[in-house]
């Protein structure tokens, strides 16, 4: 992978614990997640089985339940967990002084943001 | 005082039990087991109830479990063994010589052959204070009921005897939210069952528990002047107390036959085959003493029982050669084993295993390389193993080195607990309780064709007590069964956790347990945060629980309750407006046409249900979709929800010529009145105005029927998968009827089905004679149900839609991320 821009979406307090949001990058939408331990993480924001939106399901431990058919993802890793095989996209994400930054690909970056 | 009477025909011998309890009742069944037609048989309880599981008095206390629980014979039970029962009605006087017993109430009863079933009685100590209100035994469900009202006021409880009632009732107490402290003679907790270094494990954990332990603590003086206020020791302490328990052992209980006349030493003597110094007269259980032993365990008595019914049914028995005990703590996680002699020296040689880290303490006595005695903690899963080696009197010395670490290390049986218990002999003893072993079961699996553990129970008594080998039994049905055994339906809601829903719900109510971190915290949960099968589940049976405090976890809902909406394939959403009763008006019509206009809503479909369902809704449009239903007066129709979904009707009495009720009007008031109410699962009604039933309510979970006097009231419908046809509940003339019947069902199916369980399976579960029992026969009860399902429609009925589109609500759900800068 060539370098990646970082681009800062704001507080880690807008996001929800135990909840997730989205940002709308000119490729994909990217699903960024926070946890019950105020950890952040981000994937793609659909589900290798069936696009499905993770960013919709219950976040549990550092884990995510896609909303369509309760297949469990890594949100460390983007790796399905138990019998399924498959993995969600692994998005680079980090927290500076409370703000999160995504790592985004030159596909993904420098456009205008959506819902 | 109850009397449950029997058709019965007088030729037979009469039988006469005095003694409702477990050896007693033990004894008939062992009797009816083998020779069902021999004896004419009556019964006297003091209690004035049925029999029950008294070893269950604990889990009982702690809410793990409910009466109904531990009933072991219901009326049921004696009717259809034809069974006189007099409950609350103790026999005062044995008359040997006329052959009768006389009750309290002077009922004569003549006898040919009598069982003393009369137990013991706990031991009080005469200190002075012990007859002060608050000062309580620990014997039978009056006690628990007192115990129960005690700790509901919350304040201190002393539990005087650290043995294994005194403890069982100091963790009950504690988890009913009582300050608990025990009192104890000894030096250490138990000194009858453990060694000092396992006692010492036991006091830690419990005061780790907030349970105060005070070892050598002599009782001086209980203190108050009407009502305990506190308990003195010789030493000159004072503890204070709301409650004293007194639980310092027991006593047989042989006043009745020494009166008679009887040999009673310290219990009523007996021969091996349980027969008194009067031939005609036979005693089991604790009020017994049999080659100089009194039991206060539960094995022993049964193991009676089946001698003397052998005696009884004049089958060839070796007889009762009294019993070699094994004690287990029911303390849910603390885990405590005992049996035989254990304490060493002598020809003795020990061995001891240690593990600080899991707190686990073994130690293991031999003697002539034989198992003598063991004392097992934090780590009991091996004990019954042991036992069996020592009631066998097994030559261990080959096993000696990997003893300690259990049977897995033995060689043969692995450490797959299905190839270990494939592994066992068939003697091996499975249920300590009822002396059951593997060899029974498994004959009574294949034999039978059992598949369940409640089979299992009823065919062999297996795991029927006090329920610590169920995972044995229902490994052995794995074992047996092979691929067609399917789990027993009480099972852990989900890896996060040992309990199940049942137990859950029961606990956060016993426990008062009001949010979801207390519920994990307190129940043990195995993650930090659950997972997506507990949490929903959770969030609900808290949300019921406590309708007034517990404030809604939107994180621990499926994204549809999140964000009121139904999330489709795509990840876009249906938005369906609520239309009462199925009714709806032009200005709706335009509303919802201009709507699906202005947001490019690609699909409008009408449903099952009579609704108006709009697809394809960006999450992004929902707020303003709603706003615009909002204004022409729609709300959420909860389409979406484990909760009331639909009420349909026909035009009924209004427009049919048929109709012989107002059905719209009955459908629109009852929708006014559930809407909003969140349950396990999904919940539908319908209202037909006349039997032609046009509205389909005989497959809603909620049907109302019209007739031409009133209504018919039908539950537990489906039209899913399974299409199931409701049942009959009741029928009902007055519209208020309906609306008190309906509001008394659904709060019974919220505050009883388990999450994610529709009305049809929880009444195929639980029987439509339950809920008749509940809803239509006991008024009171009815009413009660009624009244706390209002209450919390009270705080239920809020459109969720008007909260989103104008109030912000949940406003992070709607709106995207922002990219604010690059670096």
């Amino acid at each position: 992978m060539t370098d990646l821009s970082w681009i800062d979406v704001g507080p880690v307090a807008d996001i929800p614990r135990q909840g997730a949001r989205t940002l709308q990058t000119r490729t994909d939408r990217i699903a960024i997640f926070r946890t019950l331990d105020d950890q952040v993480f981000a994937l793609l924001d659909r589900c290798p089985h069936k696009q499905g939106p993770l960013a919709q399901g219950i976040v549990h431990g550092h884990f995510v339940t896609c909303p369509l058919h309760n297949m469990v993802f890594s949100l460390e890793t983007g790796a399905a967990q138990g019998p399924d095989d498959g993995c969600a996209g692994k998005v680079e994400c980090r927290v500076i002084d409370g703000i999160v930054h995504i790592g985004l690909t030159d596909l993904q970056a420098g456009l205008r943001h959506a819902g | 005082m109850n009397h449950v009477t029997a058709v019965s025909r007088t030729v037979r011998p009469r039988l006469v039990v005095i003694g409702n309890g477990m050896a007693g009742m033990r004894t008939v069944e062992e009797v009816l087991s083998r020779a069902p037609e021999k004896y004419d048989i009556t019964v006297f309880g003091a209690e004035p109830r049925v029999n029950y599981n008294r070893i269950m008095l604990s889990p009982l206390l702690s809410g793990e479990k409910s009466f109904d629980e531990i009933v072991i014979n219901t009326p049921d039970w004696y009717r259809d063994n034809r069974i006189h029962l007099y409950s609350g009605d103790p026999v005062v006087k044995i008359d040997r010589a006329r052959k009768v017993v006389i009750s309290r109430s002077g009922t004569e009863t003549g006898y040919d052959q009598l069982l003393l079933a009369t137990g013991s009685d706990p031991i009080i100590i005469p200190v002075p204070g012990h007859k002060l209100t608050g000062v309580v035994t620990f014997r039978d469900v009056d006690d628990v009921d007192t115990m129960l009202g005690a700790a509901a006021k919350g304040g201190s409880a002393v539990v005087i005897g650290g043995g294994l009632l005194g403890l069982e009732a100091a963790v009950g107490l504690q988890s009913r939210g009582m300050d608990v402290s025990v009192l104890h003679l000894a030096g250490h907790v138990m000194e009858r069952q453990l060694d000092p270094s396992a006692g010492y494990l036991l006091a830690q954990e419990l005061e780790r528990r907030g349970i105060s332990v005070i070892t050598e603590a002599d009782t001086a003086e209980i203190v108050g002047t009407e009502h305990v206020t506190g308990v003195r020791l010789k030493d000159g302490r004072m503890i204070a107390a709301d409650l004293v328990v007194m639980a310092v052992g027991i006593r047989p209980n042989g006043r009745l036959a020494a009166e008679a006349g009887l040999t009673v030493e310290r219990g009523i003597v007996v021969d091996d085959v349980m027969t008194t110094s009067d031939p005609a007269i036979f005693a089991v259980g604790e009020c017994v003493q049999h080659r100089g032993q009194c039991y206060g365990l539960v094995a022993p008595l049964f193991e009676m029982a089946k001698s003397l019914a052998d005696h009884m049914a004049e089958i060839e028995t070796s007889g009762y050669g009294g019993s070699v005990t094994s004690t287990k703590l029911k303390v849910t996680g603390v885990d405590v084993f005992s049996a035989g002699d254990f304490s060493g020296g002598g020809e003795t040689e020990e061995i001891v295993f240690r593990d600080a880290g899991r707190g686990v303490y073994k130690r293991i006595v031999l003697e002539d390389g034989r198992i003598k005695g063991a004392v097992l903690y934090g780590d009991t899963s091996d004990g019954s193993w042991y036992f069996q080696l020592m009631k066998d009197r097994t030559d261990v010395t080959d096993l000696r080195d990997t003893l300690a670490f259990g049977q897995a290390f033995a060689g043969g049986a692995a450490g797959n607990p299905l190839d270990a218990v494939a592994a066992l002999p068939d003697d091996a003893e499975i249920c300590g309780c009822n002396g059951i072993c593997k060899g029974t079961i498994v004959t009574a699996i294949t034999e039978k064709g059992l598949t369940t553990l409640d089979e299992v129970k009823g065919h062999t008594k297996a795991s029927a007590s006090c329920g610590s080998c169920a995972g044995l039994v229902e490994n052995l049905l794995a074992a047996t069964l092979g691929g067609d055994y399917q789990a027993a339906t009480v099972k852990p809601i989900c890896t996060c956790t040992d309990h199940d829903h049942d137990s859950v719900r029961r606990l956060i109510i016993a426990k008062n347990l009001k949010s979801m971190p207390a519920v994990m915290q307190e129940l043990e949960w195995k993650t930090a945060d659950g997972c997506h099968v507990c949490r929903p589940a959770l969030n609900y049976y808290l949300l019921a629980a406590w309708p007034d405090e517990y404030v809604d976890h939107g994180a621990s809902r499926f994204i549809n309750e999140r964000v009121h909406a139904n999330i489709q394939k795509d990840g876009t959403y249906s938005v369906v407006p609520r239309m009462w009763g199925g009714l709806t008006n032009p200005r709706e019509l335009r509303a919802i046409a201009d709507v699906a206009d202005k947001f490019a809503i690609p699909t409008v479909k009408v449903t099952g249900g009579q609704r108006i369902d709009l697809l394809g809704v960006k999450k992004e449009d929902l707020p303003a979709v709603w706003a615009d239903l909002n204004a022409a007066g729609m709300v959420s129709g909860h389409a979406y929800g484990k909760s009331l979904r639909t009420v349909k009707s026909c035009v009924g009495q209004e427009w049919c010529r048929f109709g012989t009720q107002m059905s719209m009007s009955m459908a629109v008031e009852l929708e006014k009145m559930t809407w909003g109410s969140w349950m396990p699962h999904k919940f539908k009604m319908a209202v037909s105005g006349c039997p032609r039933n046009c509205a389909e309510a005989t497959i809603k979970d909620f049907g109302v029927v019209a007739t031409d006097g009133g209504w018919d009231l039908h539950v537990g419908g489906n039209g899913g998968i399974h299409v199931r046809a409701t049942d009959l509940l009741c029928k009902v003339t007055t519209d208020d009827e309906v609306k008190e019947y309906c509001g008394a069902f659904i709060q019974l199916y919220r505050e009883e089905a388990r999450y994610l369980e529709r009305t049809a399976p929880w009444i195929e579960r639980v029987g439509l004679k339950h809920v008749q029992e509940r809803v239509v026969d006991d008024a009171d009860n009815r009413k009660a149900l009624f009244d706390r399902f209002m209450r919390s429609q009270k705080n239920a009925q809020k459109d969720p839609w008007a909260e989103r589109a104008s109030e912000n609500v949940d406003a992070h759900e709607f709106k995207g991320l922002p990219m604010i800068a690059a670096e």
